[in-house]
């Protein structure tokens, strides 16, 4: 099943890097300023939660996150959802494609099985389209200037900036190449995309009665696949601070000793 | 050890003497500790232990790591991300072991080139030099197999174009390439001994590590005057030296802290950043990246490979001589692997008969000017394969063949070296002059 399901990814996939050949350079991608971003940046429980319900709601429909278990929608550092919620939301989540999903069959009922938190989000092969668990580590919104890396250095990588800009680059132009519709997108590499628009403003509603204009919507939805892709990141923000501030204490007090070990040798005065 | 006279351990309660009359390993580990190190040394003489320490780093996240990981082309990617997600403090072992990659090379690029600067190269440590070229080797053997490991695109692509250099040897080559891939083409029965090997070869590394300890603790270090440690005496040697421990111990920590700080910010702030992008996509035998790039520490050498097309003179000699049995291809091949191989040969291709740069006048110059083309066939080598990067990679590539096969032989014969201290002492006192009143005697204590 594996192979069939690579086959299809990877025709969708060799379309789209056809694209991106074709287009050399990626397109324009805006800096946002994310809550997550920098030395001290944290993630925005109430930004996943709303990014949560964007997904399933409609990125689902066509996309899967099937490397992320459910019950780390729980996970403090994460959407941080209250452990009953956790599991009345993973309870009621759709399964989209039944073919991608065997694993959930029960042939007892001869249907599938309703999700569990140990369960991962679904997976979601049914149009081809690719899984999303990594996609903001997977692209890179910032290069250069001339291949040295320098943006990256002071921006980050751009992912989470990159799926933002693909969801609000929709020009409304529209061409037929061989049988497929595309899209013409500013910010995907090449200009054309297979995907069409998923995002117009208002496709969800918010129970805190949050903002749900386009702009807010996409980067809701990018800072929550942020997070399916780098979900440890407060955990690993956290260590940095650790093994820097340890590590620069025990450089200071090394060096004193070195100081002091080779003052006769050098002929200093301790 | 042979070498400068120094004391030597001397067992001395009945355990000790018991010990050592069965094993001498007291002793063993007291002469390598307690070593004479010459002690004008600077800060480009820490990167050994940076390497060792990485080194054990390497092995110690690693074998962790395959504690989780499983080598299988269906469940490779998976169980990376399995270990980013479900293993306690897993994704730390993992980003660490992906950077540590990196630490190493930054560390064997600054040791080499420490080398090359000093004429570390030189009689009698050619030993010291080969062993060194063969572990650096075995290293990027052993980071390009790793890279294989976790099945993303830049994974399987780069095995499928490092893999295909073995297949441009020509009458072997397509055979070579498919007992090297286990098939036709890069698949689970690569995945699997590559993973055999990436184990394996860093026992081989640290069995030459070894070796190459042994090799130099035989002749002594070298040192920034190139002078070497007076051995007529046990008191002219301690004149020249202090013990390795503590004196160097302690150095060479406050620098392998200072570096963890930087290195331990890269894992915790911006862990990706060294990588890319397309290895966050599980290998794809259909689809072939835009570009298809290694990681940063094999670009000058890919850079080099990439340089020498059919359109190069050089090139198409090759090709008309041999027959085309020399294609663009294998050229570029034999380039790469010569590009390491000059570097080897350098103990016998330079030729003066000073061994450190700081008293080659001429050679300075040249050296800085290789340091910086090792930074542009760096940088070129991640760019597309087209004008200037094209032409800015054949300059860069016949600069590094010149200084080695032109450059260093000459220079020796033209250039007139400046004066040199005559020993290690007087170049220290030199930087750390002597108080009046302590003329008389300074001892080391």
């Amino acid at each position: 099943m594996l192979k069939k399901l690579s086959l299809v990814t990877a025709l969708v996939a060799t379309l789209a890097t056809g694209a991106n050949a074709a287009g050399g350079g990626g397109g324009h991608v805006e800096n946002i300023d994310f809550s997550f971003d920098g030395w001290f940046g944290t993630y925005d429980q109430n930004q996943l939660q709303r990014g949560l319900k964007i997904y399933t709601e409609v990125c689902a429909g066509c996309h899967g996150l099937k490397f992320v278990p459910m019950r780390t929608l729980a996970d403090e550092g994460g959407p941080h959802l209250p452990e009953d919620q956790m599991k009345a939301y993973v309870a009621q989540f759709p399964v989209n494609d039944e073919a991608a999903n065997r694993h959930l069959y029960d042939a007892e009922n001869d249907e599938l099985r309703a999700l569990v938190p140990t369960d991962h989000f679904p997976a979601n092969e049914s149009l081809g389209a690719p899984d999303l668990s990594l996609m903001a580590k997977a692209r890179a919104g910032f290069h250069g200037p001339y291949g040295l890396g320098i943006n990256q250095f002071f921006k980050g990588m751009g992912g989470p900036e990159y799926i933002t800009a693909l969801l609000l680059g929709y020009t409304g132009e529209e061409k037929e190449e061989a049988g497929v519709t595309l899209y013409e997108n500013t910010a995907f590499p090449g200009g054309w995309i297979s995907m069409g628009p998923p995002l117009y403003g208002d496709d969800v509603e918010f129970d805190d009665g949050h903002a749900t204009d386009l702009h807010h919507l996409a980067e809701d939805v990018s800072a929550f696949l942020m997070w399916t892709a780098e979900p440890k990141l407060e955990a690993r923000k956290g260590m940095g601070f650790l093994a820097v501030f340890f590590l620069s204490v025990l450089t200071v007090l090394l060096y004193l000793t070195n100081k002091r070990l080779w003052a006769p040798i050098k002929r200093k005065d301790v | 050890m042979a070498g400068i006279p120094h004391d030597h351990y001397e067992p001395k309660t009945g355990a000790e003497k018991w010990l050592n009359k069965r094993l001498p390993i007291a002793g063993l580990i007291y002469d390598t500790l307690m070593l004479p190190t010459p002690k004008n040394l600077n800060w480009m003489w820490i990167w050994g232990i940076v390497l060792t320490f990485t080194l054990v780093l390497q092995i110690v996240t690693g074998i962790v790591l395959v504690m989780h990981y499983t080598p299988d082309a269906d469940l490779a990617f998976a169980s990376v991300e399995h270990i980013m997600r479900n293993v306690n403090g897993g994704w730390a072992l993992r980003y660490i072991h992906m950077n540590g990659a990196s630490l190493f090379f930054v560390a064997v690029y600054a040791h080499i080139f420490r080398g090359l600067y000093y004429g570390s190269y030189k009689a009698p440590r050619e030993i010291t030099w080969i062993i060194g070229m063969l572990i650096y080797l075995l290293m990027m053997g052993t980071a390009f197999m790793g890279y294989v490991l976790p099945w993303g695109q830049m994974s399987f692509w780069g095995a499928t174009v490092i893999t295909g250099l073995f297949g441009a040897i020509p009458g072997i080559g397509e055979a070579l390439q498919t007992w090297l891939l286990g098939g036709p083409a890069v698949d689970n029965a690569t995945l699997t001994r590559f993973f055999s090997l990436h184990y394996l070869m860093p026992f081989l590394i640290l069995g030459l590590v070894i070796v190459h300890i042994w090799a130099f603790h035989t002749t002594g270090n070298n040192n920034p005057t190139g002078v070497e440690v007076r051995r007529t005496s046990k008191e002219e040697a301690e004149k020249d030296t202090v013990p390795f421990w503590p004196y160097f111990v302690i150095k060479d920590l406050v620098a392998l802290a200072l570096i963890l700080v930087i290195f331990f910010a890269i894992v915790g702030f911006m862990p990706n950043y060294l990588g890319h992008p397309d290895n966050y996509i599980e290998a794809n035998a259909l689809a072939t990246p835009a570009h298809i790039v290694p990681e940063w520490y094999f670009l000058p050498f890919y850079a080099i490979l990439r340089a020498f097309t059919a359109e190069v003179w050089v090139v198409q000699i090759a090709s008309f001589v041999t027959g085309g049995i020399i294609d663009a291809k294998f050229f570029g091949v034999l380039a790469m692997f010569g590009a390491i191989a000059v570097m080897a040969l350098a103990p016998w291709l330079d030729t003066s008969s000073v061994r450190s740069g700081r008293y080659r006048p001429m050679f300075k110059w040249w050296f800085a000017l290789l340091v910086v083309d090792f930074m542009v066939l760096m940088w070129v080598g991640a760019q597309a394969a087209e004008e200037p990067y094209a032409t800015i990679s054949l300059i860069a590539s016949a600069y590094w063949f010149a200084y080695f096969l032109v450059i260093l032989p000459l220079l020796g014969v033209i250039e007139k070296p400046l004066p040199q201290p005559a020993t290690i002492e007087e170049d220290f006192d030199a930087h750390y002059p002597k108080k009046s009143g302590d003329e008389a005697a300074a001892p080391a204590e």
